[in-house]
């Protein structure tokens, strides 16, 4: 049983006003159901990080609706807002974005703690999610001593710790060799079969070649949104 | 989320940069510091001069003979200069019209003094008292001055011209060294004088040691050094304190009429009022400690400024750590209290560090200055070094918390 976990409406992003107004979203409507994987492909300018980061509720609309799990963000207060991006939405940066100089499992606790998760429970749950990226022996490790593919998976592990439904990642392989790549969605792989919604920003064929459904994008606007035919099942 | 969890993220975000921390921190600690100190100093100062003063009794008026603005060059003294070579100088006589209970109601007691400049000599030692004079044995109590060995001289030793003295511990140190000089016999000025007792220690006051004293009786000293010339000054002990200002009255309207003086301006004679003496260098004292103050303040503030400043460029530094809190999860209030706590933690610590350096510092003589802290001035560093920690702390970290997630992560 489905539901439709991320409905974009008529969205506009506008930067700038008047003449040099420049539209990063131009009027784009988008339906993602639970449980799929969808890449997101187009050159850069096309407005994908744009749309990435509505979805993410981290930046608002000029014009138009976001509804997450049926609930219209814009419509959220400050609080609200830190509530659904701390436990609905896992969020994977291209630069990964760890807290620097702090240890891989004080990065992967601080979203439990934001929720206010005990100290234990929290060391349980950042130590399993360490496990499942497969950097269980690096948990004591600051992001300096770490790899980039490394940091990514810690970034990871942050984004699963707190159990979130859709799982968002804007060029999670940007920054990586071919190696950690491969792991990397290996492992969204695995994140997908457990049943959560995955969103993954990419220019790389190889990284949207994994994802069930591509859309493609060109100067703010879906030019294609089709089921990858390697992995329709 | 509770709040030990925040102050250890606050603690930790101070430890990542423990230099700057320790910086910002010195920074407080100075500024507090010398708010501390300096107004004790002021403070300690204005005490200083109090109790000097108090020390001379604050019921006693001198009269010294000359017009007033003496040593004053230009035209206008010249021309005092004039009539005082054919003003009266103060006499015994005058002295006497002052013990008058009908005219002189506010006057307890009144004594002549005879300056004179005499070294002593006993044996290889000698000394150069800084006061060397005569008087009545009114004078003791009128000049707040305590014979604590030996004995005062009485009128008997006046009207006989004993040549006995009482002698400060400063001189009779110079001149007895260790031994006790109470019946000892000194020669000052060629002529023998016998030890009787020696003052309580004084102290020094300013520029002049209070125990470098010779006291003699007048007679004793007009006799065999000064001559019987006009008296240098008369002391006048009022009733009280609270009627020195009549008691100066008093002594004009006698004088004036002695003097023949018509005209207030004219004067051949000064009155100097201890009470008057006290309230001018207690406000002198007021103003210096305000000025130190001031100083003091002003390191407070560029001691703020400092703060604001680390504080602005640390939540600049950190608006990007901020967006990806933010990103995952972190609500405003839990990043501005984070922000907030370190702010307070290190202005805290730095008041405080400040305030154990201004508690040590003023044990210190400084400049010849005993410091006393004055409470208000530690309540009020204190305050204000965290207030200043705080707010400026806390404003730019408020204008961070509040950026949309995506813009602080765009900050560079």
């Amino acid at each position: 049983m489905t539901h439709t976990v991320i409905d974009v409406r008529n969205a506009v992003k506008q930067y700038g006003a008047g003449q040099s107004a420049i539209f990063a979203l131009a009027d784009v409507s988008i339906q993602i159901e639970s449980g799929e994987y969808v890449a997101i492909m187009g050159p850069s300018g096309s407005g994908k990080s744009t749309l990435m980061n509505i979805m993410g509720a981290l930046d608002n609309l000029t014009s138009g609706e976001y509804f997450l799990d049926g609930i219209e963000i814009s419509s959220m207060d400050e609080d609200a807002l830190s509530i659904v991006r701390g436990r609905k939405i896992g969020f994977i940066f291209q630069s990964f974005n760890l807290i620097p100089r702090t240890t891989a499992i004080a990065n992967v606790e601080l979203p439990l703690a934001y929720q206010g998760i005990k100290s234990a429970e929290r060391k349980m749950r950042a130590t399993k999610a360490l496990e499942v990226v497969g950097l269980a022996d690096r948990m004591d490790h600051e992001p300096t001593e770490l790899s980039g593919g490394q940091q990514q998976r810690v970034a990871v592990a942050r984004a699963l710790a707190t159990r979130p439904s859709l799982l968002l990642a804007d060029e999670p392989t940007g920054a990586l060799d071919s190696k950690s790549t491969h792991d990397l969605l290996d492992l969204f792989d695995q994140i997908n079969a457990a049943g959560r919604t995955v969103v993954v920003i990419t220019h790389e064929n190889d990284v949207a070649d994994r994802a069930k459904r591509i859309i493609r994008m060109r100067d703010g606007k879906i030019i294609s949104d089709e089921i990858n035919a390697k992995k329709a099942s | 989320m509770n709040l030990l969890e925040i102050i250890r993220f606050a603690l930790r975000g101070l430890t990542i940069n423990r230099m700057r921390t320790g910086l910002t921190t010195l920074g407080i600690m100075i500024g507090v510091m010398s708010v501390i100190i300096l107004i004790a100093v002021g403070n300690g100062s204005a005490k200083q001069v109090q109790s000097s003063l108090d020390r001379l009794g604050t019921n006693s008026i001198q009269i010294r003979s000359g017009a007033r603005g003496f040593g004053g060059g230009g035209f206008q003294s010249a021309s005092r200069r004039n009539s005082a070579s054919s003003a009266k100088q103060l006499t015994i006589a005058d002295t006497k019209a002052l013990m008058n209970p009908i005219d002189a109601a506010d006057i307890k007691q009144v004594s002549p003094i005879m300056n004179a400049n005499s070294t002593c000599v006993n044996g290889s030692s000698t000394s150069t008292p800084s006061t060397f004079s005569g008087v009545w044995p009114t004078y003791f109590e009128a000049a707040n001055t305590k014979v604590v060995k030996g004995s005062y001289f009485n009128d008997d030793d006046v009207t006989q011209g004993r040549r006995v003295a009482v002698i400060g511990n400063t001189t009779a140190t110079e001149l007895f060294g260790s031994d006790n000089p109470v019946g000892q016999t000194v020669k000052c000025g060629g002529i023998p004088f016998t030890i009787i007792g020696t003052t309580e220690v004084k102290g020094s006051s300013g520029f002049q040691d209070g125990d470098s004293l010779f006291i003699a009786p007048i007679t004793a000293i007009q006799n065999s050094i000064t001559g019987y010339v006009g008296l240098s000054s008369i002391i006048v002990e009022a009733k009280s304190s609270k009627v020195t200002d009549a008691a100066q009255t008093e002594i004009q309207t006698i004088l004036d009429a002695r003097h023949g003086v018509t005209n207030a301006n004219s004067r051949d004679y000064q009155t100097f009022n201890q009470a008057s003496l006290l309230t001018t260098s207690a406000s002198n004292s007021k103003v210096f400690t305000v000025l130190l103050g001031a100083v003091a303040a002003i390191s407070l503030l560029v001691g703020g400024i400092g703060i604001t400043n680390i504080m602005l460029v640390t939540v600049v530094e950190r608006t990007r750590e901020i967006g990806i809190r933010k990103a995952i999860g972190a609500p405003k209030r839990i990043i501005l209290a984070q922000f907030l706590i370190e702010a307070t933690i290190l202005s805290l610590v730095g008041g405080l560090m400040g305030v154990l350096g201004g508690f040590i510092g003023s044990q210190f003589t400084i400049l010849g200055v005993k410091p006393a802290i004055v409470p208000m001035s530690v309540f009020l560093a204190f305050g204000v070094s965290i207030l200043i920690g705080v707010f400026f702390g806390g404003y730019p970290a408020s204008r961070a918390a509040s950026l949309r997630p995506i813009e602080a992560l765009r900050h560079e």
